[in-house]
């Protein structure tokens, strides 16, 4: 194709190093700081200083510090739960719904079983109906597309407001405590996570979670099971593997950990429910499990980073004036800078007149069947 | 309230023009195999900078201030920052190929951020609740057909007296159910969506076509998040009005099977059971239980269309797929 | 037309891909109102070279001529332009869109888009050259037949005179084949020029006028159909026997361990695939399975290996010092712990016998993770045979848990083969394993082959090359459309004798 090789072609990159790899990340992230730089500037306020009291408002004090473990807490919970489900390349995008309906089943203990049961009891019921919850919200769609095949980014997307609006209905309705407020009352006392170190246990349970689900998907037979799924259906059946029970399997112990994460921000951080409990999470986890490339111990790090943002910016808008929703722009701008760099990492870009392209093409070529078969 | 059928299919039509416009231009977008989940964010970013465009033009002009002036300058700002915004996620994934799903939440992420940030900024800088003179108000949000037209009994109310967005709204929608059904452009798009390899091969610019329908598509969206705000929310923004619309209008586009002509009468039921809760409470019937409706109406229609399996009701087979030529 | 000038030619015209030659070459021509059959064996570059007057790809040297003048052929749309239009094997058409939306896709005509216009043209063509087609129906509701006819008139419509169809005759029943030979006469009367890719011998006889024939990418010769016979085509298809010396000791104290019996299996869309292929395979042999690519290889290992659905017929199986088993109803899972063991290299590899994303050990684990008790998976195990793997067959990767889907063809092979064997099956299949490899590796797979057959496995080696199976193999079983053609002694055979039967079922002359 000499005579019409276009000014730049992509191929797909075979090999990059390590390094670079995480040098292109850092690169964007940098880029994406600069970006949120400028969005500064244009509110007006200093982007050194602003960026600066990011971090003195979150991570300089100890109140600054829990607060942001405790929004970590259940964005690494649901960034957890989501990654079986993207190894498996099956969309849940339906974690806020699920969040939400563990939160609800954990309140209904807590406000009809608190004075029957002692606290630790009481708290073990509270987080097992939460798991079932989140289990059967997210199996239904599974379910559909086990059978079916009915499309799973839809379906979740749909389940998430049935879940919230049940929670509104509610709220408002029969569990509703003063009449007319629309609140459902504050969990007694015994219905409340314990605090360790400030903050409400459910900053270890995610981090047992996140060793855990290292394990699962590395180790066990579920993990690869899934892995294979995600890579081809007609391998994993070739292989053996019961593809319908593996998807939906897999779908609850998604939705399973959602509810369990529902669990911890009713029972830990609000100790009541409202709808808007979930509050964006399941949406921005599924970032952060992407962002990750599903590593555990990456999430971790992403969603500390994502709460250092949105906590800072709260004090960014008492000391600057700076309206604190700079922070989802900021967050919005890191995601998208994060995705777009992966194309530099995956492709590789050929300018016109570069020959190199055919001496990297060739030894992955099958040789005597190239003619015939790259037709085809 | 009293139980009004006029009365209610006006309220239906009037919260339905929002949702026209995010789920018409979400169904452009689509229909070129784009799965664009940042709908939320673009309707909020139309939304704020559509008030915005309004609100600095009020400030200039003063009592000379002219409401179509207005009226242009908002459908331009919302328009634009819609293009703005989808022009970001072609981008992504588009040329860079990232994950659509994942890019259309993060759009989601930022274009919420963004029309907070700015209706926030505004309330900040005027000090108070951001708003336009009523002058301008009814320019937005009063009917614009003569009162004669609104006058004969029964469909004088029903059909001749809304405001002018419903109209343009209307229109919108039959121009692009001409353009899908009637026009080569058209089949071009939707082989883009369907199949973008067979495209490429017919000699379809596949990267053109998607571009171009989902920065449109994106600009239209935008735009009902302008209505939303400067008709039903009174040209005041209220930082929590316009969440969920988007959301709603994703759920439209499933609903409607991805047909603009579906989308007319679609956002209608839809704004309909969106206001249903005052209009028509039932006893025993919670108002949030209405809010869901739309969305179980959806997942219902997504499960028969799968169990179906009527070829012309699926989504486009596309969808949700990055094309990368050498992949064949 | 004047006699000097030809519709299309080709001069020295070669192609390469990488280090690999598709053409090397070729010179052929081709005159208006003339049906060319270009005739040649898998991977002799037929399809390679009648891309590039498509449009696909570019000549690396040489020139392409239309109706004398040089012409450069760079997209499909410059191929349309110089009124060439290809019918590729894999259909490339939009589901949902009737027959009539399909062909118009792309064009650039003015006006609006009026579907009864198009409708009423499509017709016309369908009249003209005998075409039974429905423009307004849709593509999903097609046979395979009529989505050809669409692909066809899509190329008509745009106005081509000069035809290229991929194997088209592939995918059609005899009816069918010969309603679109009647189609394809009548064309040639108004004056089109045809090319037909083809292996077909009997459907050469019947239709083409003239025949060119490719070797491993260069140019053969081209014969008058009138003044040659099907056994002068086939030598010059497969040439003379090149002798290899692969080792080749004879079986020990052969067993039946497979006896198949009255196979029919049909695919998705019900064409037969199989029909009434019968064959035992013994242990300690190795049986050879040859035949044109698609004549239901695949399909037959596919089906013993328990993942297609078996209309008729039965699959015995004798294991060592045990009671014969029905395979048929079996699962793939039962199938491969009763000790049959498949090592198919699919054509795109990475399909379906392994994990491309993984590297050797998690693809090594393919057939071991559901071994042992316990929720977790073993590693050691496969993580030991991939090292063994690896420095038996010299597998070219930085580690053992390097990607495999970024590795060389070739090692991805290696891998596949590798673990096969290390199964220690008694029944070991294997499809295009050498395919894309060096003669060195080459060789150390057939060895691996004899050392199975030795150990008294029944080896099942589907292959390409006919040097190879004469050499390699006890036996060949020779399929042709699905059917039994023949099963011959490799020892005896000759290669054309096996090309022959390839070609035409039973391998007899009609004249």
């Amino acid at each position: 194709m000499k005579e019409r090789e276009p000014l730049i072609r992509l191929t797909k990159r075979q090999n990059m190093a390590k390094s670079r790899i995480w040098l292109i990340r850092l690169g964007a992230l940098v880029f994406a700081i600069i970006l949120g730089g400028l969005v500064f500037m244009i509110a007006g306020a200093n982007p050194l200083t602003a960026y600066g009291t990011i971090l003195s408002g979150s991570l300089g004090k100890v109140t600054g510090i829990r607060q942001v473990v405790k929004t970590a807490v259940p964005l690494l919970g649901t960034a957890l739960a989501l990654a079986p489900c993207f190894a498996m390349r099956y969309w849940n995008i339906g974690a806020e719904g699920q969040i939400t309906m563990g939160a609800m089943a954990a309140t209904f203990f807590a406000i009809n079983m608190a004075k029957s049961m002692p606290s630790p009891i009481l708290l073990i019921v509270m987080g097992i109906a939460s798991i079932v919850f989140g289990a059967i919200w997210a199996g239904i769609p599974a379910l559909f597309k086990a059978n079916w095949g009915t499309n799973e980014t839809l379906f979740t997307l749909m389940m998430n407001y049935i879940a919230i609006g049940i929670v509104g209905w509610l709220q408002g309705g029969p569990w509703e405590g003063k009449p007319g407020s629309q609140i459902i009352p504050m969990f007694e006392q015994s219905a409340v996570l314990p605090k360790v170190f400030g903050v409400h246990i459910g900053w270890i349970i995610v981090l047992i979670l996140t060793v855990f689900m290292y394990i699962y998907m590395s180790k066990t037979k579920h993990g690869y099971e899934i892995k294979v799924l995600g890579e081809s259906e007609n391998t994993a059946r070739y292989a053996g593997m019961n593809v319908r029970k593996v998807t939906i399997r897999t779908a609850c112990l998604s939705g399973g950990i959602a509810g369990l994460v529902g669990f911890m921000v009713a029972s830990g951080a609000n100790q009541t429910l409202y709808s808007d409990v979930a509050g964006g999470v399941g949406f921005t986890a599924i970032t952060v499990t992407w962002l990750a490339q599903l590593n555990p111990f990456a999430m971790v790090a992403i969603s500390i980073m994502l709460a250092v943002l949105s906590k800072g910016a709260s004090s960014i808008q008492t000391t600057l004036g700076v309206p604190a929703s700079i922070s989802d722009i900021i967050t919005g701008i890191i995601l998208l800078c994060m995705l777009g760099c992966e194309f530099f990492i995956n492709y590789k870009m050929i300018f016109r007149g570069k020959e190199e392209y055919h001496e990297e093409a060739a030894p992955v070529k099958p040789a005597p069947a190239a003619g015939e078969e790259a037709a085809k | 309230m009293n139980f009004n059928i006029i009365g209610l299919i006006r309220a239906a039509i009037i919260n339905g023009t929002p949702l026209l416009f995010g789920t018409s231009g979400e169904i452009l977008t689509e229909k070129s195999g784009n799965l664009n989940l940042g709908v939320e964010g673009l309707m909020f970013m139309g939304g704020a900078f559509g008030l915005m465009g309004a609100f600095v033009y009020g400030n200039a002009a003063g009592d000379n201030a002219s409401g179509a002036v207005a009226v242009a300058i908002a459908l331009l700002c919302s328009f634009g920052i819609g293009c703005i915004g989808s022009l970001i996620f072609s981008f992504l994934t588009i040329t860079l190929r990232a994950n659509q799903n994942v890019t259309g939440l993060a759009l989601t992420i930022f274009g919420t951020g963004v029309g907070q940030f700015v209706g926030e900024l505004m309330r900040i800088k005027v000090g108070g609740n951001v708003t336009i003179s009523n002058a301008l108000k009814d320019a937005f949000a009063e009917p614009i057909l003569p009162e004669a037209l609104q006058k004969i009994p029964v469909i004088g109310q029903i059909l001749f007296s809304y405001n002018l967005f419903v109209y343009l709204g209307v229109v919108m929608a039959l121009v692009m159910a001409w353009f899908m059904k009637k026009t080569r452009k058209g089949l071009f798009l939707s082989a883009v969506g369907e199949s973008p390899a067979t495209a490429d091969a017919a000699g379809i610019n596949v990267t053109k076509y998607r571009y171009l329908a989902t920065v449109i598509g994106g600009g239209i969206s935008a735009v009902g998040g302008m209505v939303y705000t400067m008709t039903i929310a009174g040209s005041v923004w209220n930082h929590s009005g316009l969440s969920g619309e988007g959301w709603v209008a994703v759920a439209l586009v499933i609903f409607c099977l991805w047909r603009p002509m579906n989308a007319l009468w679609g956002s209608a039921l839809f704004g309909a059971l969106l206001i249903l809760y005052l209009r028509l409470p039932i006893p025993f019937l919670p108002t949030q239980i209405y809010k869901i409706v739309p969305y179980i109406a959806t997942a219902i229609v997504l499960i028969m269309v799968s169990m179906r399996q009527r070829r012309e009701d699926q989504p486009p087979q596309g969808l949700g797929l990055n094309y990368f030529r050498e992949d064949r | 037309m004047s006699e000097t000038t030809h519709a299309v030619e080709f001069r020295g015209i070669t192609k390469r891909f990488g280090s690999n030659v598709a053409n090397d070459s070729v010179d052929l021509y081709l005159d208006r109102g003339v049906i060319m059959s270009l005739l040649g064996e898998n991977g002799s570059g037929k399809t390679t070279l009648m891309n590039m007057l498509a449009g696909i790809y570019f000549p690396d040297e040489g020139e392409i001529l239309i109706d004398g003048k040089p012409v450069s052929i760079k997209s499909p749309k410059d191929a349309f332009d110089n009124k060439i239009g290809m019918i590729h094997q894999h259909f490339k058409l939009v589901d949902v869109f009737t027959a009539a939306e399909n062909i118009v896709l792309g064009l650039k005509e003015e006006g609006k888009l009026d579907r009864k216009v198009i409708s009423a043209r499509v017709k016309e063509i369908g009249e003209k050259y005998g075409f039974e087609i429905d423009p307004d129906k849709k593509i999903y509701e097609m046979s395979v037949s009529e989505k050809q006819t669409v692909e066809i008139i899509k190329v008509l419509y745009r106005g081509a005179d000069i035809l290229i169809l991929d194997e088209p005759t592939a995918v059609l029943t005899p009816q069918e084949t010969e309603k679109l030979f009647n189609v394809l006469k009548a064309m040639k009367e108004d004056g089109k020029s045809i090319i037909l890719i083809t292996h077909k011998l009997n459907e050469v006889m019947a239709i083409s006028d003239v025949v060119t024939v490719l070797r491993k990418g260069k140019y053969i010769g081209a014969v008058k159909t009138a003044e040659t016979n099907e056994k002068e085509l086939t030598e010059m298809m497969v040439g003379h026997k090149i002798s290899l010396n692969i080792d080749r000791p004879e079986p020990v104290d052969p067993k039946p361990r497979l006896t198949v019996a009255g196979l029919t299996v049909r695919d998705s869309e019900g064409m037969i695939r199989l029909d009434d292929v019968g064959f035992i395979a013994f242990g300690g042999e190795i049986l050879g399975i040859a035949g044109i690519a698609g004549s239901g290889q695949k399909e037959l290992l596919e089906s013993i290996a328990g993942l297609r659905h078996i209309s008729k017929g039965s699959i015995i199986y004798t294991p060592e010092g045990k009671s014969p088993a029905e395979l048929v109803g079996k699962t793939p899972m039962e199938i491969k712990d009763a000790g049959v063991s498949l090592a198919f290299v699919p054509e795109d590899r990475l399909g379906m016998g392994l994990v491309g994303g993984m590297g050797m050990t998690g693809n090594m684990m393919l057939r071991s993770w559901n071994k042992g008790k316990g929720i977790f998976v073993d590693t050691k195990g496969p993580e030991k045979l991939a090292e063994k793997v690896l420095e038996d067959l010299d597998v070219k990767t930085p580690g053992i848990d390097y990607p495999v889907r970024k590795l060389s063809g070739g090692n991805v092979q290696k891998v596949l083969v590798g673990r096969e064997i290390a199964q220690a099956p008694t029944v070991l299949m294997s499809a295009y394993a050498v395919r894309g490899l060096d003669i060195h590796t080459s060789f150390t797979i057939y060895n691996m082959m004899t050392a199975e057959k030795m150990k008294g496995v029944a080896v099942i080696f589907v292959g390409e090359d006919l040097d190879v199976l004469l050499e390699l193999c006890d036996r060949i079983l020779v399929l042709c459309g699905g059917k039994v053609s023949g099963i011959v002694d490799a020892r005896k055979t000759t290669k054309e004798e096996v090309g022959l039967l390839m070609t035409k079922l039973g391998g007899k002359e009609d004249n």
